[in-house]
């Protein structure tokens, strides 16, 4: 008796890869269209799988704790607070894709005794790139853990030698409506401005970034220039910076001028002040379930608690 | 035949029968099938959040994003706000549409309202504050936009306990109508919480608020059309009798 076994497939019936891979492909786009249809809009593109290579994080942990691990590349670069790109927080990944971050040009004036317009590239070379994992915790009470690259702004103002009367720095973002759609509307005050007391803005744990996870800085998280300042909630960091000017009085930021009452000049991260919304007194870690206390300072206390010596933190928000 | 003769007749063709439209819109009757699509259609959404935040939560699939349980609520709260607009939605469409067999779906729509608002504030509970006690008592008394959304929920807890045939019997069909007229405050409530939740981009409360907003102009308008003096009205009928 013949018995067939080994070959009761004919090669010709079974499916190629490729195609079975795009049939998964045609699948949950059509799965997404359909949740699209009924949802009206979805949160976010339903059945998008992960990205096919997640860049490793490198870096000099600074302040981390001991459960913070970096939060992944995918989640650092869908999940972002960008006003200029819409307010969901899906819309910059959609949004900054177009955006032109060459030519860029930056501006250091105000009271400075080297004020200068710099290309970008010009900008950044004669200071010494570092990756350093830092903290990132946001207003609104969840928090990531970012591994920047960048440099100290500190560098920047030594160069531009800040005059005797300088006591504050303002931070500038671009301000183009036809490449930013959120500046079409009147959400906020354009352009987004930022400032930093000078003393803030020189602690060496002030950064101003140009990259992330090793590579150049995705569009949606502030190319190609912004600022971190991991002790203070995240909308501090001004994006897309196209000027850094130097005062001797306390600058207009945006979210304060939008909303004095919930948004300070100081912001610094207090999980004893609250919000007038929620809490601060604890946080959403960005992939882990269970909430997380927040840290004074955001956990960097002992690097910048003796800035604000003697202040009533809670006026002074 | 004269040209302007052929014209008149091409015009009478061309001209769309407003009334056969009409009458044939308010001739649909109530398909068969459509108690069981409604049904079936108001838990999709439930279904997405559920299963889309479990999915998030336990394997990391993003669905709802990188924060699947603020995600997830929002997504709830909102489907709470269009289960409103459903069930308010009702009585406009049956008097203008004619479609009387919707009415006896506007419990349905309700109950599916409140069980939205259930699952929206089980999710802040359980899953974002994660039932930290202090946190939820302090948001209840010092934070507006909560107890506002709290209020709303609280509304539509006595309209949901008594939309049984039996509750209606019991309180009598005229008290059960005024309680119920407090289904209008609920919407105001709601589009209120939402608003003062959102940081700096009011464009969805916005949306809302307006579709509340020609619901309720609606009922203004009928109202104000039924208190118009009707012109020389016929002389008093005689007094009903009432049931007793």
């Amino acid at each position: 008796m013949l018995i067939r076994r080994a070959d009761y497939i004919k090669s010709s019936e079974i499916t190629p890869e490729s195609l079975y891979v795009s049939r998964r492909a045609f699948l949950s786009a059509a799965a997404v269209l359909g949740a699209g249809a009924l949802a009206g809009a979805p949160p976010r593109a339903w059945g998008e799988g992960p990205a096919i290579q997640e860049p490793q994080p490198v870096g000099k942990p600074y302040g981390l704790q001991k459960d913070d691990k970096p939060t992944p590349w995918e989640d650092v670069t869908n999940y972002n607070n960008f006003y200029e790109f819409g307010s969901d927080k899906s819309d910059p990944a959609a949004n900054a894709k177009a955006f032109k971050t060459r030519p860029w040009t930056v501006k250091v004036d105000g009271l400075v005794n080297k004020p200068g317009d710099y290309q970008l590239e010009d900008f950044i070379k004669p200071s010494t790139l570092e990756d350093r994992i830092y903290r990132h915790r946001c207003v609104e009470a969840w928090s990531m853990v970012v591994p920047w690259r960048g440099f100290p702004l500190a560098d920047v103002l030594k160069r531009a030698d800040p005059a005797s009367k300088a006591k504050f720095v303002e931070f500038t973002t671009l301000l183009d409506p036809n490449q930013m759609p959120g500046q079409r509307t009147g959400m906020l005050p354009w352009p987004y401005t930022e400032g930093l007391r000078l003393d803030e803005a020189m602690h060496p744990l002030t950064l101003l970034v140009t990259g992330l996870y090793g590579r150049t800085l995705p569009n949606q998280n502030g190319a190609p220039l912004r600022l971190v300042v991991p002790w203070k909630y995240g909308f501090k960091g001004a994006k897309s910076i196209v000027r850094i000017r130097l005062t001797d009085t306390q600058p207009q930021t945006a979210w304060n001028r939008s909303a004095p009452q919930e948004y300070g000049f100081y912001s610094n991260v207090n999980p004893e002040v609250d919000h007038p919304r929620w809490s601060q007194a604890s946080e959403k870690r960005i992939g882990v379930f269970f909430r997380i206390k927040t840290l004074m300072f955001n956990g960097y206390a002992d690097q910048v608690a003796s800035l604000y010596a003697g202040m009533d933190l809670r006026k002074n928000y | 035949m004269t040209a302007d003769a052929g014209r008149q007749a091409a015009d009478a063709s061309a001209r769309v029968n407003w009334k056969k439209i009409n009458e044939r819109i308010r001739s649909v009757r109530e398909p068969r099938w459509f108690p069981v699509l409604l049904i079936v259609a108001s838990c999709v959404p439930a279904a997405m959040a559920i299963g889309g935040m479990a999915s998030d939560i336990i394997g990391n699939t993003r669905f709802f994003g990188s924060h699947p349980v603020k995600e997830g609520e929002h997504f709830l709260g909102e489907w709470t706000l269009r289960f409103l607009i459903a069930t308010l939605a009702v009585t406009p469409l049956r008097q203008l549409l004619g479609w009387n067999w919707l009415a006896k779906h506007r419990r349905t729509m309700g109950l599916f309202a409140f069980g939205y608002v259930m699952l929206h504030w089980l999710t802040y509970a359980l899953l974002d504050v994660q039932l930290n006690w202090a946190d939820l008592t302090k948001d209840l008394m010092k934070r507006p936009y909560i107890m506002i959304g709290m209020a709303a929920l609280l509304l539509m807890l006595p309209l949901a306990f008594t939309s049984t045939k039996n509750m209606i019997r019991r309180l009598g069909g005229r008290r059960w109508y005024r309680l119920h007229q407090l289904v209008y405050f609920v919407p105001v409530l709601g589009v209120t919480h939402y608003w003062m939740s959102v940081k700096a981009d009011v464009t969805d409360p916005v949306i809302f608020a307006t579709i509340f907003a020609v619901l309720y102009a609606y009922r203004i308008w009928k109202w104000w059309m039924r208190r118009r003096p009707v012109p020389a009205p016929a002389p008093a009928p005689a007094l009903r009798a009432r049931a007793s």
